[in-house]
């Protein structure tokens, strides 16, 4: 029995098995209770009142950055911006620092792996300007090689924007290299954090990089809030991405000055409850602590994993090892498309994604064309995985493949 | 446990479809898309003197789309352009569940995907080739 299913009302009395949570996680009681604390207790606009009741909730927001920046390891709170998730996050940046910094000379380096949201914004950003984007591309195991990571950037890469997980193989990306070879030549990095600060500790002072990007509902806060950290010095050079309420000094007839970081950044009504709830996620995943739930996740994709090798039929994507999977295991099964898959899943109470998982380009790179996907965390048990995997051995059968 | 959609009919289009072939005398074509999935069949007919006189399908995706389009050309191939339009509006009032006894015998085996109309993810898998056939008529 796992101590921490009890924490989370949806999954107590569950007789179904949850594991989509690459897609979105579960959210515990702590943060549901802070959510409603938020609306039951300090309800009013923040940043705009001077009676008391507007200044707590005020300070309860502004408390959810501090944790935030403690979490991420920034400097200053003046370098966390509330979104409402990661795609906005990445947004913001492509708008306010891409489109008015490069040109025609410049390059975009992405990698093959990278979600939707951190593909087309450089599309569009790479359109609107004339830069070229760039692709590096992926091993079928998902790794990238080195040298091929070194000659992919080229002097010209002015902006990198790199997912630390994939949501699809699991596997790292190169952040690490790519932040070093841009820096030296005095271009700027974009961490998707989206898959790995749920799991792991973020440290954007140790990366070095200039941007991250996070999703508060992958990593147990409520929907409808994310992060972008950003450099001070960058932040400060950039023009805002929405403009209107609070995130002005002062209005003239035809121009204004606007608000002091991060303010600057969030334009119109911010969703406070939803901060809140995030706060109370950090305290919960800090509680746990990130050794205990990457020990867990090890164990359930490792016992996933074999298991999965075992039976006929069944391809998982990526690297055969379990540690290199960071919870995520997407597979295929030989002729049965992945919407059935997860159908007959779906008839054993077994809840996986199956799609593309907002990555086609790289499920076209690896000759596939979608997949099925688990993915797993720390309130998973190991009955769970059990459960997946005598449906998944049933699959072929029900099917009328024998 | 129960496994309700996944029927004899389906599992067999699916498995051996008839119509899962290139049909080079065809003289209409038009490829359709599953949004959500990505999803693509390209739906070939020859069409003459108003009757459609054969039809096929290439392309890939889910059980549900492959026997749907599959069990379509099977019910649709002999008939006038006319008469498949008016089956495919069936086929949809059928998957928005608001068919009756009678309009169900019309639609032959294509009443085993009945319920589909209970699982809103997967009815854009049931109507791709429908879809597909109807527009492609429409714009004739």
């Amino acid at each position: 029995m796992n101590q921490y299913r009890q924490d989370f009302p949806l999954l107590r009395n569950a007789d179904f098995v949850y594991l989509d949570n690459a897609a979105t996680s579960q959210r515990p009681d702590a943060v549901i209770e802070a959510e409603k604390h938020f609306y039951e207790r300090l309800n009013a606009n923040p940043l705009r009142g001077f009676y008391d009741l507007a200044q707590n909730a005020t300070e309860s927001y502004e408390q959810a950055r501090e944790k935030t920046r403690a979490f991420l390891n920034a400097k200053s709170a003046r370098e966390i911006v509330f979104t409402r998730n990661t795609t906005e996050s990445i947004n913001l940046v492509a708008y306010s620092w891409a489109l008015e910094r490069l040109t025609d000379r410049d390059e975009i380096l992405i990698t093959i792996s990278e979600h939707h949201s951190n593909i087309l914004p450089w599309q569009m950003a790479a359109r609107k300007t004339g830069a070229k984007l760039s692709y590096l591309f992926c091993e079928p195991d998902g790794s990238y090689p080195e040298e091929r990571v070194r000659a992919a950037v080229t002097d010209r890469v002015k902006l990198a924007a790199i997912g630390q997980v994939s949501n699809v193989t699991g596997r790292l990306g190169p952040v690490a290299l790519i932040t070093e070879l841009v820096h030296q030549n005095g271009g700027v990095v974009l961490v998707d954090a989206a898959q790995s600060a749920p799991h792991g500790p973020v440290d954007v002072q140790a990366l070095d990089v200039d941007f991250l990007a996070l999703s508060g509902h992958k990593m147990l806060a409520p929907m409808g809030i994310g992060v972008l950290y950003g450099k001070e010095r960058l932040l400060e050079e950039m023009s805002p991405f929405l403009t209107g309420g609070e995130m002005i000094d002062s209005v003239r007839l035809y121009d204004a000055t606007y608000a002091e970081l991060p303010h600057k950044f969030e334009a119109g009504t911010v969703n406070a409850g939803a901060a809140a709830g995030l706060g109370a996620a950090i305290d919960y995943l800090q509680d746990v602590g990130f050794a205990r739930i990457r020990e867990i996740e090890d164990r359930l994709t490792s016992r996933a994993l074999s298991g999965m090798q075992a039976l006929p039929g069944v391809h998982v994507i990526g690297s055969d090892r379990a540690e290199e999977h960071n919870g995520i295991l997407a597979f295929t099964v030989d002729n049965v498309h992945p919407h059935d898959i997860s159908a007959i899943l779906n008839d054993d109470r077994v809840c996986i994604r199956a799609g593309h998982h907002c990555a086609q380009p790289l499920h076209k790179h690896l000759g596939i064309r979608s997949s099925a996907r688990a993915s797993f965390y720390f309130y998973n048990t190991e009955e769970d995985v059990d459960r997946f995997l005598e449906s998944v051995a049933g699959i072929r059968r029900r099917m009328g493949l024998g | 446990m129960a496994n309700t959609f996944y029927n004899e009919i389906l599992i067999d289009h699916n498995q051996n479809p008839y119509h899962k072939h290139e049909l080079p005398d065809a003289n209409m074509t038009l490829a359709g898309v599953n949004p959500s999935c990505g999803d693509e069949i390209n739906l070939q007919l020859k069409v003459e003197d108003g009757v459609i006189r054969d039809g096929a399908f290439e392309g890939d995706g889910c059980a549900i789309s492959q026997a749907s389009a599959d069990i379509m050309l099977d019910l649709i191939v002999g008939k006038p352009v006319e008469e498949a339009i008016r089956l495919s509006g069936l086929f949809l009032k059928m998957i928005r569940g608001e068919c009756s006894a009678e309009e169900l015998d019309e639609l032959e085996e294509a009443g085993a995907l009945e319920d589909i109309s209970h699982m809103p993810a997967r009815v854009k898998c049931a109507v791709l080739g429908w879809h597909t056939m109807k527009e492609m008529l429409k714009k004739k």
